[in-house]
């Protein structure tokens, strides 16, 4: 039966089981949005305020329940609001496929109204783009750009449809995920050569020389990066963590890969890692980091970053091996069929002296106890102590989200939903939303910033009208906090255009969009508001009153050494 | 590590899909990386789906190998060959018209371009146009002594390179099968 692009669109998302879209409507894009009536049911659109909001929210979704997220958006300027969205999950490897059109065929290329080069635009920061311009050929390309959206190292695809191709009819036949790489496109990516038809075996050999490197060191570290989140190998490798008997560090995007409460744990590594995990890595003489690329914000100096240490690198996307550090052995391959070989293989090792070392260092800053204030670790043990124990918590970008990361211990990959490689402000409250909507029986917060907040708290809006009840948090210290602290340290406190000395009352901004909030001042009007804000069963806004002079500790320079830690 | 240092011309040959687009997101990546594309050669294959190209870039061999691993990544990308310039056979056509007024210098012309074995594929009263392939040694050694005569043109089409011996681009190696490893759509 022939029915038309609009349609041939929803039937390929429900084949995909994608019945969760963000999105905004547009000129362009109206087909589509005529086509969703007719699906209402089986597939729920969430009108966002912004586009922005809705590739966060599909990000959100597809980081916290692993699944493909979905945005749509209109042409022109819809598809160049998206793209900070796009770009946010680019770098943190996050499935999503969006989905814009762009004018119709007898427009392209004439300067329409909201014509832009989408497919052009979104080029560096999309795994791979399509323009669909024939409707034969669209059921096809969204079954490709889903593929390759949840393949190998995962990441966003972006689908740029004419308007005409919406409205034109096509023949449609429904085909099974499982099947999708028996048929065109797919079929011949799979045929290409013939090693992507026979997906490699991870290599014996290499599994070998890495169990024989584990033997031989005495002092073996770990870094879980984001990589283990992605391919929830988190059970392989707490699993492997308690076999080597190594401390292990985590990434920002690492969280949740190993359970926060593991006994190896020594915290968040590199500029703002504690001194155990950086001290460590610093002495170890075996450092394995699996799904974990290096970054600068990782490997400060990556001349001197475990000078003493044989580095071994297990990932699934070659192309990151040798780029950011030299390392000396490599496994490429999924974290989990590796770790699950290396289990298989591994005895259980004894390194009590080597952890008795690395545990003399602090794993976690202390803070003096604030009185009738609130410091940065306070609110997050409070907050860990009155909300349930699986709370998925989203975070903003910037002081806020290093305290939220440094003091939450999390579980499960999924459980810390945050712009780790982008650095998205704006991206929490968006992001959480898409966390609350693919995980509808767990509580979301957010953690935010009142500089993070206010960039986009217009999605407020989508909170109030879909009643999705997310707690917020903000980190109210009237200053862009992280940016202040550099100028601090680093800029002879020269505190230039950093002060937040103005509008929202957030309390009422609350109220503007029909939700309540709450200032306080301490520990205990803070427990009186999250107790509040969990009866309330609406989204929340907790405004917690921070000193702005607070810095995130410890720190340490960008490009230095990594146990040059700043006297702070 | 500085990019530039010990950089040497390399030559990467590559096979990819024949479609819109494709050589500007390849373009992209050279100068998304930092690299400038020193010679672009394109062309269709056996294959009429696929088009090989060939480009010389300034690099050092660890950021050589950085660039195909990343290269590899591309979906339209099939397979990507770092050529070694030992077993590799490289060459390229250029187009140069020189001026030649007085029969004297076009007598002169056609003789160096005789030692050069270059071919005169064009003529008038006033030029000389001269068709030479080779490898890039030859080329500058002619453009350098057509200088003298004055050069008003020239035309190359940079360089296209394939391995001596059996091997081929599509030749699988350990790197490339790691490779698929990420591919592995489904």
């Amino acid at each position: 039966m022939k029915i038309s692009g609009a349609e041939i669109l929803m039937e390929c998302l429900l084949e995909q089981d994608a019945t969760v879209v963000f999105g905004y409507p547009g000129g362009t894009i109206l087909n589509v949005y005529d086509a969703l009536v007719k699906y209402k049911g089986r597939i729920h659109h969430y009108l966002t305020a912004h586009e922005q909001g809705a590739a966060h929210a599909a990000d959100g979704y597809a980081r916290s329940t692993g699944k493909v997220g979905v945005a749509f958006s209109t042409s022109g300027p819809g598809a160049t609001n998206l793209t900070t969205g796009v770009a946010t999950a680019y770098m943190d490897s996050s499935p999503v496929v969006f989905i814009s059109c762009n004018v119709a065929e007898n427009l392209i290329g004439k300067d329409s109204f909201q014509e832009v080069d989408s497919t052009g635009v979104m080029l560096p920061i999309t795994k791979c783009n399509f323009q669909v311009t024939d409707v034969n050929k669209l059921a096809d390309t969204v079954r490709r750009a889903f593929a390759i959206a949840r393949s190998g190292r995962p990441g966003p695809v972006f689908i740029d449809i004419l308007k005409n191709v919406t409205a034109e009819t096509a023949e449609y036949e429904y085909i099974p995920r499982k099947k999708h790489k028996e048929a065109g496109a797919l079929k011949t990516l799979f045929d290409r050569n013939m090693v992507d038809f026979n997906i490699p075996q991870v290599d014996e050999e290499d599994i070998d020389t890495l169990v024989r490197m584990i033997g031989e060191s005495e002092k073996p570290m770990l870094i879980c990066g984001g990589g283990v989140v992605r391919a929830r190998a988190d059970a392989e490798f707490n699993r492997f963590a308690d076999l080597i008997d190594a401390p292990t560090a985590i990434t920002v995007m690492g969280g949740g890969g190993i359970s926060g409460t593991n006994p190896h744990v020594t915290g968040m590594i590199g500029m703002h890692g504690s001194q155990a995990s950086n001290i460590a890595c610093n002495e170890c003489d075996l450092l394995i980091a699996v799904g974990c690329r290096f970054s600068d914000r990782v490997a400060l100096d990556p001349e001197t970053f475990a000078q003493q240490a044989k580095i071994v690198h297990i990932d699934i996307d070659r192309s990151e091996i040798n780029k950011n550090v030299q390392t000396d052995h490599h496994i490429v391959g999924d974290a989990k069929e590796v770790l699950q070989k290396l289990n298989d293989r591994l005895k259980q090792q004894d390194h009590t002296e080597w952890k008795k070392f690395v545990f003399s260092h602090p794993t976690e800053t202390v803070y003096e106890d604030g009185g009738d204030t609130l410091n940065p670790k306070q609110v997050c043990s409070t907050i860990a102590k009155l909300v349930d124990h699986d709370t998925i918590v989203a975070t903003d970008v910037g002081q806020h989200q290093m305290w939220s990361i440094q003091h939450f211990h999390f579980d499960y990959p999924g459980q810390l939903i945050t712009s780790g490689g982008f650095g998205t402000m704006g991206f929490g409250l968006g992001a959480a939303i898409g966390a609350k909507v693919g995980n509808p029986d767990k509580t979301v917060i957010l953690t935010t910033g009142d500089g993070s907040f206010r960039m986009n708290c217009n999605e407020l809006a989508t909170v109030q009208a879909y009643g999705i009840p997310i707690i917020i948090f903000i980190f109210n210290n009237g200053t862009l906090g992280m940016v202040r602290q550099w100028q601090n340290l680093i800029y002879k406190k020269n505190f230039s255009e950093t002060t937040l000395d103005r509008a929202p009352d957030f309390v009422k901004l609350a109220e503007a969009y029909g939700l309540q909030g709450r200032r306080v001042n301490n520990q205990k009007d803070l427990g009186e508001a999250i107790e509040e804000a969990k009866a309330s069963g609406k989204g929340y806004i907790i405004d917690c009153v921070l000193d702005m002079d607070e810095m995130v500790r410890p720190m340490v320079g960008g490009g230095s050494h990594i146990t040059d830690f700043m006297k702070i | 590590m500085d990019k530039m240092n010990g950089a040497t011309r390399q030559t990467l040959a590559m096979l990819v899909d024949n479609e819109p687009g494709v050589l500007s997101q390849i373009a992209r990546l050279f100068s998304r990386k930092g690299y400038n594309i020193e010679a672009f050669a394109a062309g269709p294959t056996e294959n009429p789906g696929v088009t090989r190209i060939t480009i010389d870039v300034m690099a050092d061999e660890p950021h050589t190998e950085l660039l195909c691993n990343q290269l590899r990544k591309l979906y339209p990308v099939h397979s990507v060959k770092w050529l070694n310039t030992e077993n590799s056979i490289y060459r390229e056509l250029m187009l140069v018209k020189v001026s030649a007024e007085s029969s004297e210098k076009r007598n002169d012309i056609i003789q160096l371009a005789n030692i050069f074995r270059a071919q005169i594929i064009d003529v008038s009263l006033e030029t000389l146009t001269l068709g030479i392939t080779g490898d890039a040694e030859k080329m500058s050694g002619l453009v350098n002594i057509m200088k003298e005569f004055g050069i008003l043109e020239i035309a190359r089409t940079g360089v296209v390179a394939i391995e001596r011996g059996k091997a081929t681009i599509n030749d699988l190696s350990k790197e490339s099968g790691e490779f698929n490893y990420g591919k592995n759509v489904l």
